[in-house]
């Protein structure tokens, strides 16, 4: 089971019920409170979820048991072959590509990497990527468009590595040059934020025909408790600024950012990866077929153009009064 | 409750105002000369005894670069509409009122197309006293409608950076604008379109991490911060005091991150030596 958040205390209040029962010498009674109880679970959790806060979806996001990328990859594709390293400078552990075979078809993978135990946690750097990542996923990508291969990138990060290596070997270059050459891949590029999407360690990775976004996964510019730290002055008002930076699915599907919600399971995708994975695949396998039929110009073009609208929504055109 | 409390130390703004004060005489923040201001101004706020560059205007960046001080202004009427209706500890509405007023401008760049050393140019010019410079939805659709400006009328684009990133009051719009500009200048790229990029002080964040590290020559003014990640959230993350001169331009030349460092009373002869070169000879 994994471990539970601290909304999420009426659950666990219930699993203690059917721990404390399960104790108990084994009746019809006993075994009918169990199924009762957990029924009540399922309930309690869907009522819980169903109304999510930002910052709770944000806890949601975070969650350890949360699948990562890699756990995406052994479910979804066979034949996977990770290449390392950016030909520059090292290989980076928080970002992973490689080749692998999707249903009927080769495909370039990219994501994030978090690490789901601590000893990966530490290795992946719990995501945080250096420039050699986004400089080995561009390498990576450009290999897929010599080939003529579509590429789905996986997003989950907390951000870019802060650190004095960073900036010392250029990860705003490394960031910006791959926005700029994602935008003329010439092959499919569908991204999938399943995670966290940290601001620019995010979008390093992100840009592509179709933005997928997971029901619970989250998007910002920066993270609530650096945003509450500038604006509020106080890292500890990071649930107001969960709230007010709009950083959930609904509210990105809102403001033109993404271009679809794939649904999870009651209770996140943790708490059932294989359900998680089999809406994934629907949506992912459905998004690839229509973005693969599009002519190279054409679907340069309509790249361009999606992203050009982003933000038209907030400007207005007046003159001065 | 927990058991330890973590100490919360705001972030204070940066102790030296840096832009040039208005009176008869100003103190340089870095050597403590004192300058007749009309000096200054003739220096483009350059200390004239230690070479202190005081941070300029969007306006008076552009009057020091165009030929005769004269340009046309591009798309001088788009504004922000707070498109996530934030609040903070105060409304961004009444923020950006605030900063419209201060500046005289409705968001935080200026364009402007106007020649350079007789050759018609497309400038963009970021203004940091409006909230930092920040980049929102207004930067990025100026931004981009300058690069396709460039691109229709065959001109180059020189953005010149100040500013501390991502504006956070328009959310993930504002991160978004970061792949919407990159994506125009990808086209200027592709078209053999000169981009330059003048980073100044500061450049930090979003806007380091897109179109200014995108330029075909990045030059920088001496010493300006420049950075992605901000050097509070670097030390925060591995606990140690950073070096001085950490992401100042002398440190990223040396870092392989800039083609040069430039006085600004240098940098107009610079940017048209530089087109000379990138631009056909008949255009010029």
């Amino acid at each position: 089971m994994p471990e539970l958040l601290d909304f999420e205390e009426p659950v666990g209040v219930l699993l203690k019920e059917i721990e404390a029962l399960s104790m108990l010498p084994d009746s019809d009674q006993r075994r009918q409170d169990i199924t009762r109880l957990t029924e009540r679970i399922v309930s309690v959790r869907a009522e819980l979820y169903r109304g999510l806060t930002p910052w709770q979806r944000v806890l949601v996001a975070r969650h350890p048991s949360r699948p990562t990328t890699l756990d995406y990859i052994e479910r979804l594709f066979t034949d996977f072959i990770e290449i390392h390293g950016d030909r520059r400078f090292a290989d980076d552990h928080a970002i992973v590509t490689g080749l692998a075979r999707y249903r009927d078809q080769e495909i370039l993978v990219v994501g994030h990497q978090k690490g789901s135990d601590t000893k990966q946690k530490i290795y992946r750097n719990f995501g945080y990527a250096r420039p050699e990542g986004y400089r080995k996923a561009l390498r990576a990508m450009q290999t897929a468009q010599k080939f003529g291969r579509p590429i789905v990138c996986f997003v989950d990060t907390p951000a870019a590595y802060p650190g004095i290596e960073s900036e010392e070997r250029g990860v705003a270059e490394a960031i910006a040059l791959n926005l700029r050459e994602m935008a003329m891949l010439e092959v499919p590029v569908v991204i999938v934020v399943h995670g966290e999407g940290g601001s620019g360690g995010a979008l390093g990775i992100a840009v592509g025909d179709r933005i997928l976004m997971h029901e619970f996964a989250i998007y910002s510019v920066i993270p609530p408790e650096g945003c509450a730290a500038i604006l509020w002055r106080d890292s500890a008002r990071k649930v107001e600024a969960s709230a007010a930076l709009k950083l959930t699915a609904p509210d990105l599907l809102g403001l033109g950012i993404i271009d679809e919600i794939i649904k999870e399971p009651i209770g996140g995708a943790h708490t059932d990866p294989a359900a998680a994975t089999t809406l994934l695949d629907e949506a992912l396998h459905r998004t690839l077929g229509e973005v693969a039929a599009l002519e190279v110009n054409v679907r340069l073009e309509l790249r361009y153009q999606k992203f050009r609208k982003m933000g038209s929504i907030g400007i207005v055109e007046e003159a001065e009064s | 409750m927990a058991w330890f409390k973590k100490a919360r130390t705001p972030i204070a703004a940066p102790d030296k105002a840096s832009r040039v004060p208005e009176g008869l005489w100003v103190k340089c923040p870095e050597c403590d000369a004192i300058i007749y201001t009309r000096d200054l101004v003739k220096s483009l706020s350059v200390c004239t005894k230690c070479g202190h560059h005081f941070r300029l205007t969007a306006r008076d960046r552009l009057l020091s670069l165009f030929d005769g001080e004269h340009w046309v202004e591009q798309d001088a009427d788009l504004k922000s509409n707070d498109p996530l209706t934030f609040t903070d500890t105060k409304p961004y509405r009444a923020r950006l009122e605030a900063s419209r007023k201060a500046t005289g401008l409705p968001d935080a760049i200026l364009i402007g197309v106007g020649r350079i050393d007789g050759s018609e140019t497309v400038v963009a010019a970021m203004e940091y006293a409006f909230i930092g410079g920040s980049m929102g939805v207004v930067m990025g659709e100026k931004i981009v409608r300058a690069a396709e400006t460039a691109l229709a009328r065959r001109l180059p684009l020189i953005i010149v950076s100040c500013s501390g990133g991502a504006r956070m009051m328009e959310g993930a719009l504002s991160l978004m604008q970061m792949a919407k500009i990159s994506a125009a200048l990808a086209r200027l790229d592709r078209a053999r379109l000169p981009y330059l990029s003048i980073l100044t002080d500061p450049t930090t964040g979003g806007v380091t991490a897109s179109l200014a590290m995108l330029g075909d020559i990045n030059i920088a003014e001496p010493k300006a911060l420049i950075g992605f990640a901000g050097p509070r959230v670097i030390e925060q993350t591995i606990r140690q005091t950073l070096p001085d001169g950490f992401q100042r331009s002398e440190f990223l030349i040396e870092h392989g991150m800039l083609d040069l460092i430039v006085d600004r009373r240098e940098l107009k002869a610079t940017i048209a030596r530089v087109l000379r070169f990138m631009m056909p000879n008949d255009a010029a």
